[in-house]
């Protein structure tokens, strides 16, 4: 026996230590310390101080800042484009990821690959780029000018840009969940002599649907708050072009603090709301697990 | 090193895990806990380990009450169910952990270790294996690899959790012989979890048998299987036929099936009848025999009662062909528990 | 359904058709969401030629800005993987009360808008904020100086590396460490010699994600920047100043130069991921 060992006669138990050993491995209350000091320090002081400094509002001002009627635009705009993007998004997701999880073709990999750049990419170098290609004489935008889109500047911009940001948000939440699909399910289903039109609508999609969700959710809320890719290509006219985030700036560069957070609280709520929504869905999918 | 548990309680949650749990361990003795899966096995070897702190109760290594000391001070080598090998070191290196994990004047010399680590190779049959990696080995030699890292700190007391699970049947025999072989050269107090009642009838000194938390029973291999203590033990440790019926006046009835039962009040009960205590006896119990099944030396009787029970009867290979079509037969020996 | 080729055809497989719709319709898709922007930085960056785009990120303000930007990141990476491992330990190596909620809290910054990350930091230490005054009496500078923007981007990156770790801890179990520990070895020993060895993909996986965004962050950093050129101004930054000037080949050559990170941060992911698949799981942000 080492010396370390407490010597108490076997009659008397060993005095329990003063904090209950609750681990055989070490460390637990120093990095539990830590991190919930850090995350306090660095996330939930300052997310507090939004609603602090939205306090110091009337409700009238409040109602004022939050809800004039340029910020309901704003908003008809950031919550409009967000969720259009996300269903075009989780349309071409699906069968981006099909495509990716399914079939072998030449330059699977970069694709791959690629699907994960808007990650990756700054989001002001995917916003010039994006005003550039959709302008009246971009690439893209020379083509539309004779149709009579107006892709930049326009509500149609705003939408491309969060296209390219919510892209990789559905594939990837998508993809494990159809890698683990397995094949002898849709074979049972083949066997059991559905077709395969019937074995996709009511064997893979229906398995796919809380994911598919989760990935939607992810690709709108990322969709809301995003700020660099958008004001390049969305023009910023109010009443018309002007998101949500770019308001907050307007406000600060007023020096109108309360107002900014104001409309803060608001985008805050809606992320809060995404975030409860998109835990419910996987606790609702593991039912299935 | 003696071991003492007493009246060791642990909860995880509101789920008792540990219930009152007492157990005296001599010094050198292989002692099995053997209980099915939730009975508290592993956790009452965790607790001895250091790796779980009881919420009441003592535990004791000699005369030291160790019951918040730590794994380290408690010099325990612990074998886990999935090894737990370092998979970045070689196995030279998972075995000298231990002593390299020591400082001053407490840790070995390099070539103190590297001879310590090479005798412990040796012992079980590892020898030239120390510079591979825990991935290009076999099941078996992890095995050997994880035994020998636990032996490595000399410990005072070597605690193996489920220690031939993960194996194929018979690298588990082999295996059996060794951890028997390696403790009797060792002469280390050792304690081993399983699930598997051979196992721990064929490798311990003596078995404990779990369930819900409780010891059930601890003897030796032969007293828990001839004499078990409740109908648990009689039905997880060894095979029997089970019977509901009740108990009068010293005799078990259970439909067409009678024998003694001494010393047990009447009323309802349980009786058991090994497979093996079944012989032919033109007194007994008539039944149909459905089906022989040949096994090395013996033969397994599958047979049917007239009240259409099913009764199994293990007999020698060469008594086999007594037994077809209607035959009668009765119990050398039965255990009856009232319900 | 259409009609059946001639060879027999797995009951899960698609026929040909079907493939080449699908596979055509994601190229034509990706190409123009994701590959046709990439193409217009690089021959937006080169339209003057390969010298007019050199001595673009090679002016003194590109310069600062780019140190500003490795600065930057040189800060936030190791901090939000010191903080990453060690909500990391607690989290996956033990049991607690609340398990899921401290989970919750350290994703929140996904979900919330950078430009409200950048807010939140104004109203702390900006001049109307909590520590504004005190913060003037003792000359220091939070907001539209340095620390100001290295605080932001934290809170951007803040997830990255611990949502990498977490799920990476929990499933490699704790009887490695018990092993480690019951053998005498210390707390940091343990984490050193056996848990760091067998998360360090998963970290440098975590790295990269986290380094990529924490170089790329826009707003955030631009709401707590105050765009003072030479001083302030990170890569992103001065592209969108450049940008705004008109000066469209200089901030399209600053943005390749991201493009490049960009493409180099895919390439070594994409390499891991082949190396060492354990790495790929809670899915990147």
């Amino acid at each position: 026996m080492t010396a370390e060992t407490l010597s108490a006669p076997p009659s008397t138990p060993a005095r329990r230590p003063l904090f209950r050993r609750r681990s055989a491995i070490p460390g637990f209350g120093v990095t539990l310390g830590v991190t919930l000091t850090i995350l306090s320090l660095i996330v939930l002081i300052p997310l507090a101080a939004v609603a602090i400094k939205a306090a110091t509002l009337s409700p009238s001002q409040f109602v004022a800042a939050a809800f004039s009627e340029r910020a309901w635009a704003a908003y008809r705009l950031t919550f409009g484009a967000a969720f259009v993007a996300a269903v075009i998004n989780g349309l071409f997701g699906v069968l981006t990821t099909w495509a990716l999880v399914r079939y072998e073709f030449p330059g699977k990999t970069v694709i791959n690959a690629l699907v994960d750049l808007p990650f990756a990419l700054p989001t002001a170098v995917a916003g010039i780029a994006l005003a550039t290609l959709y302008a009246p004489n971009g690439w893209i935008g020379q083509f539309l000018t004779p149709l009579g889109i107006k892709a930049a500047y326009n509500p149609i911009g705003v939408t491309i840009a969060l296209i390219f940001i919510g892209l990789p948000f559905v594939v990837r939440t998508i993809e494990p969940v159809m890698r683990d699909l397995s094949a002898d399910v849709e074979e049972a289903a083949a066997s059991l002599g559905a077709g395969r039109l019937a074995t996709i609508w009511r064997i893979i999609l229906p398995a796919l649907g809380p994911a598919w969700l989760t990935g939607f959710a992810l690709a709108f809320a990322r969709g809301v708050g995003e700020y660099g890719s958008v004001i390049f290509i969305a023009g910023n006219m109010p009443y018309k072009s002007e998101i949500a985030p770019l308001l907050i700036i307007i406000q600060l560069e007023q020096f109108e603090y309360a107002n900014a957070a104001a409309i803060a609280v608001v985008m805050l709520g809606v992320s809060f709301l995404m975030l409860l929504l998109i835990n419910a869905i996987q606790a609702w999918s593991r039912r299935f697990v | 090193m003696t071991i003492s548990i007493r009246s060791v309680e642990k909860k995880f949650g509101r789920y008792p895990a540990l219930n009152h749990v007492d157990l005296e361990i001599a010094d050198g003795e292989l002692v099995a806990l053997l209980g099915p899966s939730g009975s508290g096995k592993t956790t009452l070897l965790r607790t001895i380990a250091g790796l779980e702190f009881p919420d009441a109760g003592q535990v004791l290594f000699g005369a030291e009450d160790v019951t918040f000391a730590s794994a380290a001070a408690r010099r325990v080598g612990f074998v886990f169910q999935q090894y737990a090998l370092f998979k970045h070191m070689t196995v030279a290196k998972n075995i000298a952990f231990g002593l390299d994990v020591r400082k001053g004047a407490e840790k070995p010399s390099k070539a103190e270790i590297a001879k310590r680590v090479d005798d412990l190779l040796k012992l079980v049959e590892l020898d030239g294996l120390g510079s591979r990696y825990p991935s290009q080995l076999s099941g078996g030699q992890r095995q050997r690899v994880a035994l020998s890292r636990a032996l490595a700190v000399q410990p005072s007391v070597l605690l193996l959790d489920e220690p031939f699970g993960a194996l194929d049947a018979t690298v588990r025999r082999s295996l059996r012989k060794e951890l028997r072989r390696v403790h009797d050269a060792t002469g280390v107090t050792t304690i081993f979890v399983t699930h598997d009642q051979e196992e721990a009838l064929e490798l311990a000194d003596r078995v404990a048998i779990l369930n819900a938390g409780r010891i059930e029973q601890i003897g030796t291999p032969h007293e828990v299987h001839d004499n078990p203590v409740s109908p648990f033990v009689c039905g997880f440790v060894g095979e029997a036929n089970r019977f509901e019926g009740t108990v009068s006046g010293g005799r078990f009835t259970s439909g067409a099936v009678s024998f003694g039962a001494n010393g047990v009040r009447d009323g309802a009960a349980v009786g058991f009848v090994r497979p093996h205590d079944l012989v032919l006896d033109d007194g007994g119990l008539e039944v149909r025999v459905d089906r022989v099944h040949v096994q090395g030396a013996l033969a397994s009787v599958s047979a049917r009662a007239a009240d259409g029970h099913h009764i199994e009867i293990t007999t020698s290979r060469a008594d086999a062909p007594r037994f077809s079509g209607a035959i009668k037969v009765a119990p050398r020996m039965s255990h009856v528990y009232p319900a | 359904m259409a009609a059946q080729p001639a060879r027999a055809r797995h009951p899960t497989e698609d026929p040909a058709w079907v493939k080449v719709l699908v596979i055509g319709l994601v190229a034509l898709f990706l190409g123009l969401v994701l590959i046709l922007p990439l193409a217009a930085v690089f021959a937006e960056a080169l339209r003057k030629g390969v010298d007019v785009a050199l001595a673009a990120i090679t002016t003194s303000d590109a310069l600062a800005a780019i140190k500003l930007t490795l600065i930057t990141a040189a800060i936030a990476v190791p901090f939000n993987a010191a903080f990453g491992l060690c909500a990391a330990w607690a989290i996956a190596k033990h049991d607690f009360p609340g398990k899921a909620l401290l989970i919750t809290l350290i994703d929140l910054p996904f979900s919330v808008s950078p430009v409200v990350a950048g807010l939140i930091y104004v109203l702390v230490f900006g001049l109307q904020g909590w520590f504004g005054e005190s913060l003037i009496d003792h000359d220091i500078k939070i907001i539209f100086a340095v620390p100001g923007i290295v605080l932001a981007t934290i809170f951007v990156t803040f997830p990255f590396i611990a949502r990498e770790l977490i799920p990476l801890m929990q499933e490699q179990g704790v009887s490695e460490e018990e092993a480690a520990v019951s053998m005498g070895a210390s707390g940091l020993y343990t984490f050193w010699r056996v848990t760091a060895p067998n998360v360090r993909w998963g970290l440098l996986y975590g790295v990269l994600l986290c380094n990529a965004r924490a170089m790329g962050e826009f707003g955030a950093v631009s709401v707590v920047s105050g765009h003072i050129r030479g001083l302030t101004n990170t890569m992103p930054l001065h592209v969108e100043i450049l940008y705004n000037e008109y000066d469209f080949v200089a901030a399209f050559s600053v943005a390749a130069l991201l493009c490049l990170l960009a493409v180099v941060t895919l390439v070594l992911k994409s390499v891991l991921e082949i190396v060492q698949p354990d790495v790929k799981r809670g899915g990147g942000h």
